[in-house]
């Protein structure tokens, strides 16, 4: 009785492999790779199945001639051993059979490889840098930049089972995505701000690790329009689930369109600076940069983790006037030796002048202290 | 030997006085002792204690991961888990239960009395509970412990970390100075106290693994602490080392980790290869098929794990002919091992085979070490890799061939041994419960693991989006259920010491070979105090097959 268990359990490990087969039944439970949408994405998968059955097959032959051996060659049924310990031959055959397969898959993915890194002949590129914990993306052929942070409903979603519920793309969207047009041989340069990072889109068969300083480079070619989605896949501290990558692509006048309405509105960001804000307004807009970009460390209600991430609410720099200037000044050049980034190039004048007003009289502050942004401006 | 006249003098007389005595009593018999199997009994008790830790937190792992949302722990306390999970698992849990069982195990199967160095082996492995000990009070320090990972990349781990990171190298330190010292035990041991009957081609297989895995230790211990004491200078002393803002190159520490990393993984798997190699020809009653290979086949791992580092890093941005290198020589590995599945279900062929528990396991082992072996394939092909690189897949392939690869061969030994340590037999009941229990809740806890990889999961995340839900519910529920087993695994063991079944006959399993069966049952506290002859040597030769 005990045996026949011991066969249904070795049976189930080795059909549950075959269920892994890629198909329209299966597809929809993510059991495998998807084919994805660029040239390389589907050499990879075609490779993917090909070493899946080659690993199958050794295992039906190496398990088949094992469970045989398990039922007819026990001592239960009779079975006499034989002496037999030693034969050239066959060890000569099983190392040889091997190595000729191993050959084999090489040679294919060879190729891929050679295909896959060779990032010459882009006609357009981007810069993707890594920060904790978010993307920056910069077209390097227009001037177009911008950061991708994790979507507010989702960052609400993690701990509120309701919104989390009702979001379709939990942990999976962006405030802003990365846009590209279809049919266009795009590179990509990776690099990171802090810690490395690791940029992974599958249906681009794109992954590739970003390292603060060097650049990495990778490439693309999307063959059709739609919203891609990725992950940083390189354990990059804290929030390291939490920074998704959403690449959407376009046809090329969309994407022409976007690109316009992207340098119109780095315009209005500019001028937003020139003018006088009041307190509601830097208050609303100082809220949305803090939970953007320093939640995640210094946390929603501003206590910051002790040991590890400063508080907010009742600090030093945030409460007494005098350390009004080292207060920006933080923010504009970071600390170095600690998390904390400089957010001088991350954010505009208006919006440092915002969080650090919000900072000042949120969370039970309340110094009533309020920076305009030309302040900002000649503290840079 | 660097003793004086006058000390051997008196150590030789104490001997005389020795050898007709039982272990000094109470407490200080385990402090004090310098006999191979009170240590050896010491580092698998420690071994299991630092297991029961380890898997408490990865019980914390899955249930965070049991559904989405953040349910009971922030992600910083989650990355700490992760990472002292692994830690405490890899330098607590497999590698010194392994030195343990080598430590009981060799002198007996070698013909000798003890330890070479019983006085360092006394000291390499109480140097153990205050790394352990050092490691674990991180996580009670402000800023919390180490939250990088266990791989421990830089600059996560140097600019970015905790303070207690300190702490941490420390003990890495104190850990990589035990099994140095262990593995120089184990080589002067197999050298120099071998049966002079005993050629090395005469030697057990699990003697023969560990003494080449004793090699890799010697070699890859000080990459690690070097990798270890140039984060301390990064993080203390000013230098960049690991910072390209200095000059350095994070990548750098990438190779560093890796080149100590790789033949890591072998450590702790050849010594599995040896165990399961006594197991099935015991019970096949048949002798090892391609013992000569197996040696050859272990030697050529061990070789081979020393050039094959940087495929743990496809993605950092390695020239094209820096990827192809390495993928030709991971995959290369792949025939010595497949060599040695071959050998064992060709030993299994034709046998006479009954399934004793040990047995059991070691099937087990062979099956879902090879599972796990043919997804190492699949990773070792590089454009594949891009999809696979830290992803679940990677997750369920490094469990399978570590949990029910490493740790169900050293079950498998404990279950094969334990009767002839303490003279009685383990309630065999319970343990065919213990082994179903945990074969089937270790494939329910992984198998699920590689689709969530292929559907696109990161590693090392606390929350997830919906679509893996399911998958993560079935791997929580087979991983609480494989947590429990170790509860029934420390039962059955007590449980043997204490009340099993006296077992009087000096070959506890029939058809064993090897001349740990010689010694009587229980094993007496003094191994061997006449040297075998050479003609029990050959008689008791698991693999010559000359007297079956």
């Amino acid at each position: 009785m005990l045996n026949n268990r011991f066969f249904a359990t070795l049976f189930k490990i080795l059909i549950l492999p075959l269920l892994a087969v890629p198909g329209s039944a299966f597809a929809e439970y993510g059991l495998n790779l998807p084919k994805g949408v660029t040239p390389i994405s589907r050499d990879i998968y075609g490779l993917h199945m090909t070493i899946f059955w080659v690993c199958v097959g050794i295992a039906v032959i190496v398990f088949g001639v094992m469970i045989y051996s398990m039922i007819y060659h026990r001592k239960s049924k009779g079975a006499v051993a034989s002496n037999f310990h030693e034969s050239t031959t066959i060890e000569l055959i099983w190392t040889a059979v091997p190595l000729a397969i191993l050959i084999a898959i090489a040679v294919p993915a060879t190729r891929v490889l050679i295909d896959l890194e060779n990032t010459d002949k882009a006609d357009m590129t981007v810069k993707i840098t890594g920060y904790q914990w978010k993307w920056q993306y910069e077209y390097l052929d227009n001037g177009v930049s911008f950061f991708s942070n994790l979507s507010k409903k989702s960052r609400d979603g993690i701990k509120n089972a309701e919104i989390r519920n009702t979001d379709d793309h939990y942990l999976q969207d962006v405030d802003k995505r990365l846009v590209l047009p279809v049919n266009t041989r795009v590179r990509f340069l990776m690099t990171s701000n802090d810690v490395i990072h690791s940029w992974w889109v599958r249906e681009l068969g794109v992954k590739q690790d970003a390292n603060p300083g060097f650049i990495n480079d990778s490439w693309a070619y999307i063959e059709e329009e739609g919203v891609y989605r990725g992950k940083c896949t390189e354990l990059c501290g804290k929030d390291h689930g939490f920074m998704p990558v959403v690449v959407e692509v376009v046809s090329k006048e969309n994407y022409a369109i976007w690109v316009d309405e992207q340098k119109a509105e780095i315009a209005a960001a500019a001028a937003s600076g020139d003018r006088e804000w009041s307190m509601d307004e830097l208050m609303t807009r100082g809220q949305e940069v803090y939970s953007t970009n320093c939640a995640a460390c210094h946390g929603t209600t501003g206590a910051g983790v002790p040991g590890a991430f400063p508080a907010m609410a009742g600090s030093a720099i945030t409460t007494q006037p005098e350390n009004l200037e080292a207060h920006i000044a933080i923010i504009l050049n970071g600390q170095a030796g600690t998390a904390m980034q400089a957010f001088g190039k991350q954010l505009s004048d208006s919006d440092i002048a915002a969080v650090v007003t919000y900072e000042r009289n949120a969370f039970g502050n309340n110094t009533g202290d309020i920076t305009q942004p030309a302040q900002i401006k000649s503290a840079r | 030997m660097a003793t004086t006249t006058t000390d051997i003098d008196a150590d030789t007389h104490h001997d005389h006085e020795d050898h007709h005595h039982g272990p000094e009593p109470g407490l200080m018999r385990w402090v004090k002792t310098t006999n191979h199997k009170d240590i050896g009994y010491l580092y698998l008790w420690f071994a299991f204690g630092m297991l029961l830790i380890g898997g408490a937190m990865a019980m914390v792992i899955r249930a965070e991961l049991f559904m989405p949302g953040l349910q009971f722990v922030e992600p910083q306390f989650f990355n700490q888990m992760t990472t002292m999970h692994g830690l405490i698992m890899v330098f607590g849990a497999i590698m010194p239960a392994f030195v343990g069982l080598a430590n009981i195990q060799i002198p007996t199967m070698v013909g000798a009395p003890d330890m070479a160095l019983p006085r360092m082996n006394n000291w390499s492995f109480w140097i153990l509970p205050f790394a352990g000990a050092m490691l674990l009070s991180t996580m009670f320090m402000e800023g919390g412990g180490p939250a990088f990972g266990w791989t421990f990349y830089a600059p996560l781990s140097t600019t970015f970390a905790p303070d207690s990171t300190d702490y941490f190298i420390f003990a890495i330190h104190m850990l990589g100075f035990s099994s140095i010292m262990g593995a120089i035990n184990i080589i002067a041991t197999v050298m120099n106290m071998r049966a002079s009957g005993m050629k090395l081609m005469d030697m057990p297989l699990f003697v023969w693994t560990w003494f080449i895995t004793a090699f890799l230790l010697i070699a890859a211990m000080p990459v690690l602490a070097g990798a270890v004491t140039m984060m301390l200078t990064d993080r203390n002393f000013g230098t960049s080392f690991f910072d390209a803002a200095g000059g350095g190159d994070p990548v750098m520490f990438q190779h560093i980790f890796w080149f100590f990393g790789h033949p890591e993984v072998y450590i702790m798997i050849l010594p599995a290869f040896g165990i399961v190699s006594q197991i099935i020809p015991t019970f096949a009653r048949k002798p090892l098929f391609g013992y000569s290979s197996m040696v050859y086949a272990t030697g050529s791992i061990a070789i081979l794990s020393f050039v094959v580092w940087a495929h743990h890093m496809f993605l950092t941005g390695m020239p094209v002919a820096g990827q192809m290198y390495f993928m030709y020589a991971t995959i290369l590995i792949s025939v010595p091992t497949g060599v040695k599945v071959f050998n064992w279900v060709s030993t299994m062929w034709r046998g006479s085979m009954s399934f004793e528990i040990p047995m059991m396991w070691a099937v087990a082992f062979v099956i879902l070490f090879t599972i796990g072996g043919l997804s190492g394939l699949m990773l070792g092909i590089v454009p594949a890799d891009i999809q696979y690189h830290d992803t679940y897949f990677v997750v369920a392939h490094f469990h399978y061939v570590l949990v029910s690869g490493a740790l169900f061969s050293i079950i498998a030994g404990v279950y094969y041994w334990l009767p002839k340590w303490c003279g009685r037999m383990f309630n065999e009941k319970l343990a065919t419960i213990h082994f179903w229990w945990a074969v089937i809740s270790v494939n329910v806890l992984f198998f699920p693991m590689h689709f969530l990889g292929l559907a696109g999961m990161p590693r090392r995340i606390p929350d997830y989006g919906l679509q893996f839900a399911d998958f993560n519910l079935i791997a929580s529920l087979g991983g609480f259920a494989f947590g429990l087993s170790f509860l029934l695994l420390a039962y059955i063991v007590v449980d043997c010491i204490r009340n099993g079944k006296v077992v009087k006959e000096a070959r506890v399993w029939e058809s064993a070979k090897g001349l740990e069966w010689t010694l009587p049952t229980p094993a007496p506290y003094h191994t061997f105090n006449e040297e075998p002859s050479r003609e029990l040597i050959l008689k008791e030769s698991s693999h010559t097959g000359d007297n079956h």
